[in-house]
């Protein structure tokens, strides 16, 4: 545990605008023992700039609203400890550069949205009825590390491939809805096939996983701890060369007529 | 409505050259990043990490000599398959090419542990990050003005992992048979050991927890099932290579290194630098 | 003023929690238009930060489990003031609801036999908690979440608009529900009126049933486990409308908050801590629960430690550890401790799992606990122990609703569900109640405001009429234009001042209901806390904000600070009134329960809606405050229980009916 210490002034620079423009602007401001940036952004508020715009809700890491990048980093306010910085640092903080700015720290996240609705939901089997669902801890263990997200889209703000690339929404899920796929495709009890989608081939075809070059930014900014590259979009991988570029995969399974 | 899901129609446009995260739509920064960490040593060290081992391993794959020094074979040379090769007693020559072959014999199994390293999920990212800055590190600007990843011609290729995998397995047999045969000393007599055997245990306990730690391995034994619980044994394969594959990227290079030490070891033995310590 | 934009839907839910998707699903699924409302992004509710489960009473791990038995664990956590009818159908459909979340995609946590495991949690009998590690309310929303998109997904395939039937206006307030004839009594709702927090921009949805799913009142108080969201807006809304609130002034304070660092105190811990193992220890080392088991409850906990912990092993021949007591009395206890002195260096108790259970089986049952304290308070929770105290964590008291269709009463078209209805969980709320009532009552809500707005015929719709849409305007905008003092009371001295700053007015009211309406009430604090209310309602009026309508979050809270100094003036006057001590409410000057008090309902509403807050007189308050006695409890219900257990709640009249 820290040993107690008195309160500082710290130097922050905080990004303030909007979709017209805006730089950083300095403040000098009071840190106490055990506080995160977030407290900090909330005295802001409550002694200096009343307007500053913020996203935030539960505080304590589980909702992922105050995804901001601090120092250039994508992390949570709310979970990123003023003792992290030395008293004399300098901590910046802007809005996450890869959406469009709203105001301040708020940008317009509805991206995460669109995309999470191109992913085809979850498919009941036939002939099980609620209740009457098997499932082994084993089989979903899997998709619970992946259910663990709580869409901060810090990974999506990080990925190279869309932060770098405006071009490449169109085209390219995000890890945090390629990992979605995946939890489906890993779902012991979804039915996809049966009703004639594809998961492993859509997460190519449709959803842009050869864009990952799997340099695993996303692994290193979630605030969960998820495993994204190694457990999702690898293993994805893997299951769309099964589908497409594995010739002894396909006679396998045309000679044993299983459904892999 | 814009505090809508749906995305807002007016933006998705790249803005030229300006594109990224200096595009129209986002807060307005000029910095391609404001990371103050020393966010470049590790790309730096990944580079500079690579280019050393490329450098040395062409140096000896060209050099075509000083490869072997009884009982030890350079794992760069095994197995020797053309018949240019040194005579190995009781070794990996296998002379299925002949003697047409002129170059050195390295080059022709070397193609199968290069293809299985440059197509591993670990060194794209270190070769990404390092060599090709995409990105450099993370929420750093990658320098570049568009980017198709993996999804077509030459990079589409890395698909092809998994058949690097299959090969690696006989390699990797292969120098494990070189071990054994270390366990000789250089009148070919069994029941020996000396500095040079150490270093072929350690160099191949680390070529096969790095080629069993492989992403291909892991979803190969276990991984595309969909039900673990039916499959109990290869539930169980997955989670050892689970666990090994954790350690992939250190086991990437503790076997990219002690690789190149057994060989620079078996060059110093050839060249009579030294005589290799015997133990028994 | 210039028009306002319209938008026209059949059914409003207002929130996006767990009560108001499963409404919104369920109002859909009847086939109606619903949209949803709610002030984060989608999928960033309240009901993520709900750890332990959900209650339902499957018999999974333990056949012994079925509905009569969750009814009657419900009643006594709720010391018998739960409104019976909504405790009964909660406990009859919770397992339904449950499994049929499994059909949405959720993944719970397995038995052996692959069926949903169930957990521990204090007040249940059996272990009935249906749960995903410490992080189940994160799966319950993102379940509800990715129904919504499959239900947009078929509105996609089928019109070609993903939100041709199924609509989230996220990051939007509403101000006021609208009704067909002004504010007077007896008209029917016709809308609510919005702002879009991102511009700024009003906007109105007309719909003739509105669903409040809003959740609770917690920043009202200091110290609380409760997002910024939490400002008491549904039962503000409620109240505005002309509905009434119940039991206002059972407030629950979470036993296990954080205490430090400063900054996270009140952060929950969750109740799984306990229900796995922990234990409550004082500075001398001692597991104080066990001198605080209430008479009511001695028969059903352990009286030793080793009793408590064979419980863990062998549930069916132990009773179970007091650790386990319902919230109100681990609170109080905790409470005490902390008050006579044996308390932590930061002023809780110690919660120790570190001793007793091996570390990667914390990390395994406790993973967000465990990253909770180590990110936050530095500490490791599987080799030290944590230190806790109580924090303001849910409000019982809510919109009265009838108990079938969860309709507001008094204001036909007006639903509500979730932690904003009351009378479901009386006095005091279980854990792991509270998800289960979402869905069970989200659903009945959206079925029954579905319902009501297909009877009504399309062209006998009210329609929210001009002056009630532009005085609501004048409302919202009022905290830009706010001077100081200067429209009458004090205006001599007062000329000129600047307008208030809506951060101070709120600082100073959880300061109040923290220090005078919190866990242990006085008759005296509760006077002067309803002073102190009229005066922070006053200096409100002048709560002023700079800059523009964009994303002002000064603006946002000035707004909001009307609905807290409402339901903060509730919970001050029914506090005051009951003279007894129940469940969330513990009074010093009455410290036991009296069997007369629980027949009795106590009934807030406003005393003007017509004038809106501007006529109420400042110390007089905005309050009525009704007793209305409770419907008896049906007899086949009351035959569940043993007849010493109920006398210790019901009146001997009662008994002999």
């Amino acid at each position: 545990m820290t040993t107690s210490t008195s309160a500082y002034l710290a130097h922050f620079r905080v990004w303030r605008g909007d979709e017209d423009g805006g730089g950083l602007e300095d403040f000098k401001v009071e840190v106490n023992e055990g506080e995160v940036v977030l407290d900090i952004v909330h005295r802001l508020q409550a002694t200096q700039a009343p307007d500053l715009a913020v996203r935030w809700n539960c505080k304590a890491g589980k909702c992922g609203s105050c995804s901001a990048e601090i120092n250039g980093r994508p992390r949570l306010m709310c979970m990123t400890r003023m003792s992290v910085f030395g008293r004399d640092e300098t901590i910046t903080i802007t809005p996450l550069r890869a959406f469009p700015v709203v105001r301040d720290l708020v940008t317009d996240v509805s991206f995460n949205y669109a995309k999470a609705r191109e992913v085809p939901s979850f498919v009941p089997p036939q002939g099980l009825g609620p209740g009457d669902y098997r499932m082994q801890q084993e089989d979903v263990g899997r998709s619970q590390e992946f259910r663990k997200c709580i869409e901060c889209f810090l990974c999506q703000d990080t990925c190279h491939v869309v932060r770098d690339h405006e071009e490449n929404k169109g085209a390219f899920a995000g890890p945090r809805f390629l990992m979605r796929v995946a939890e489906l495709d890993m779902h012991p009890l979804d039915a996809a096939a049966e009703a004639g989608i594809d998961r492993k081939r859509t997460a190519q075809d449709d959803h842009g996983l050869g864009y990952c070059n799997i340099t695993k930014c996303c692994t290193e900014v979630c605030p969960e701890g998820i495993k994204i590259t190694d457990n999702a979009l690898i293993p994805l991988k893997e299951r769309a060369v099964d589908r497409k570029y594995d010739p002894l995969v396909w006679l396998g399974n045309k000679i044993l007529r299983r459904k892999p | 409505m814009a505090t809508g899901t749906q995305p807002r129609t007016d933006t998705g446009e790249p803005d030229g050259a300006r594109g990224g995260v200096l595009s129209a739509t986002r807060a307005a920064i000029s910095a391609r990043h404001l990371r103050t960490d020393r966010w470049w040593l590790a790309p730096a060290a990944t580079a500079a990490g690579l280019l050393a081992f490329v450098v040395y391993s062409t140096w000896r794959a060209f050099a075509n000599a000083d490869y072997y020094a009884a009982p030890y074979v350079s794992p760069f040379y095994s197995p020797c398959l053309a018949e240019n090769c040194e005579t190995m007693k009781g070794g990996p020559n296998w002379e299925i090419f002949g003697s047409w072959w002129g170059l050195s014999p390295a080059l022709l199994i070397l193609i199968f542990p290069l293809g299985f390293r440059l197509t591993c999920y670990y060194y794209r990212k270190a070769y990404y990050r390092g060599f090709w800055a995409s990105p450099p590190a993370c929420a750093v600007a990658e320098p570049h003005g568009k980017y198709t990843g993996e999804t077509r011609f030459p990079l589409i290729l890395q698909n092809i992992h998994r058949y690097f995998f299959y090969a690696a397995i006989p390699v990797a047999g292969i120098l494990t048979y070189d071990t054994v045969l270390a366990f000789r000393n250089s009148a070919y007599a069994w029941g020996h050991m000396g500095l040079g055997t150490l270093v072929f245990l350690a160099n191949i306990v680390l070529i096969w927890a790095y080629t069993l730690s492989c992403h291909s391995c892991r979803h190969i034994v276990g991984g595309r099932l969909k039900h673990f619980s039916q499959h109990p044994v290869r539930y169980r394969l997955w989670g050892w290579v689970g666990w090994l594959n954790a350690r992939h990227a250190r086991l990437a290079w503790a076997s990219l290194i002690s690789v190149a030490l057994a060989d620079f070891y078996v060059y110093l033995l050839a060249t009579g630098v030294f005589d290799d310590p015997r133990f028994f | 003023m210039s028009a306002v934009e319209r938008h026209a839907w059949d059914v409003v839910v207002v929130g996006a929690g767990g009560a108001g998707l499963r409404a919104a699903i369920e109002a859909r699924e009847q086939g109606l238009r619903t949209a949803v409302i709610c002030k984060s992004l989608f999928g960033k509710a309240h009901t993520v930060m709900a750890e332990g489960g959900i209650a339902a009473s499957m018999g999974n791990v333990n056949e012994g489990d079925n509905w009569q038995v969750h009814f009657r664990d419900t009643m006594r956590g709720g010391k018998f003031l739960n409104q019976w009818r909504m405790a009964e159908l909660h406990a009859r459909e919770a397992p339904d609801r449950v499994w049929e979340l499994e059909t949405w995609g959720a993944l719970f946590d397995r038995t052996a036999d692959g069926r949903i495991s169930q957990r521990n949690f204090g007040g249940h009998e059996y272990p009935r908690l249906a749960h995903v590690g410490d992080r189940t309310g994160l799966e319950l929303i993102r379940t509800l979440q990715q129904k919504m998109v499959s239900l947009q997904q078929e509105d996609q395939r089928e019109f070609g608009d993903y939100e041709a039937r199924l609509k989230v206006y996220q990051e939007c307030t509403v101000t006021r529900v609208l009704k067909s004839d002004g504010l007077k009594s007896g008209g029917k709702v016709s809308g609510v009126f919005c702002y879009e927090r991102e511009s700024g921009r009003f906007f109105v949805i007309e719909a003739p049933a509105v669903v409040l799913a809003t959740g609770g009142i917690g920043k009202s108080f200091k110290v609380t486990s409760n997002s910024w969201e939490y400002t008491g807006d549904g039962h503000a809304l409620a109240l505005l409308a002309g509905a009434p609130l119940i039991n206002m002034e059972f407030v629950q304070f979470h036993p296990t908050g954080m205490v430090w660092p400063p900054s996270v105190k009140g952060i929950l811990v969750t109740e799984s801590v306990r229900g796995d193992g922990g234990v409550l220890r004082n500075s001398e080392g001692k597991r104080f629960m066990f001198d605080y088991i209430p008479d009511v409850f001695k028969e059903k906990y352990a009286q030793s430690e080793g009793e408590g912990d064979r419980w863990y092993e062998d549930p069916d021949h132990n009773r179970r550890p007091p650790e386990l007591l319902p919230r109100d009395e681990v609170a109080r206890a905790i409470n005490s401790e902390v008050k006579a002195g044996r308390g932590s260096p930061h002023g809780g108790v110690f919660l120790d799992v570190s001793t007793r259970m091996p570390a990667d089986v914390i990390k395994r049952r406790l993973p967000s606990m465990h990253h909770q304290f180590k990110e936050l308070a530095d500490v490791d929770i599987t080799a030290e122990p944590m230190e806790v105290g109580p924090t303001c964590h849910y409000v019982m008291g809510g919109v009265d609703v009838d108990p079938d269709t969860a309709a507001a009463r008094g204001v036909p078209g007006l639903f509500a569900a979730g932690e904003v209805a009351g009378g479901m969980h009386g006095s005091n709320r279980l854990g792991g109640n509270s998800l289960s009532d979402l869905l069970v009552f989200g659903r009945r809500a959206g079925l029954h405001a579905a319902e009501y707005a297909a009877a009504l015929a399309a062209g006998m719709r009210p329609s929210p009429g001009e002056a009630d849409i532009a005085a609501a305007e004048a409302e919202a905008l009022r905290p830009f234009s706010a001077e100081g003092q200067a429209e009458g009371q004090g205006a001599e001295h007062s000329q000129g001042r600047p307008a208030e700053n809506p951060y101070t007015l709120h600082q100073e009211l959880q300061q109040t209901m923290n220090d005078l309406v919190g866990i242990i009430r006085r008759e005296g604090e509760m006077t002067e806390a309803l002073h102190r209310l009229s005066g922070l309602r006053v200096r409100a009026r002048h709560a002023g904000v700079e800059g523009h309508r964009q994303f002002n979050p000064g603006w946002h809270l000035a707004i909001d600070l009307r609905n807290m100094l409402l339901v903060s003036e509730c919970v001050a006057r029914a506090a005051l009134e009951r003279t007894e001590s129940r469940g969330g409410h513990t009074r010093d000057d009455h410290p036991h329960m009296d069997r007369e008090w629980r027949r009795i309902n106590l009934v807030c509403s406003l005393i003007d809606p017509t004038g809106g807050i501007a006529a109420a007189d400042p110390e007089r308050g905005q309050i009525r405050l009704e007793r209305r006695e409770v419907p008896p409890i049906r007899p086949d219900l009351l035959g569940l229980f043993e007849k010493e257990e109920l006398v210790k709640y019901l009146t001997d009249e009662e008994l002999t009916q």
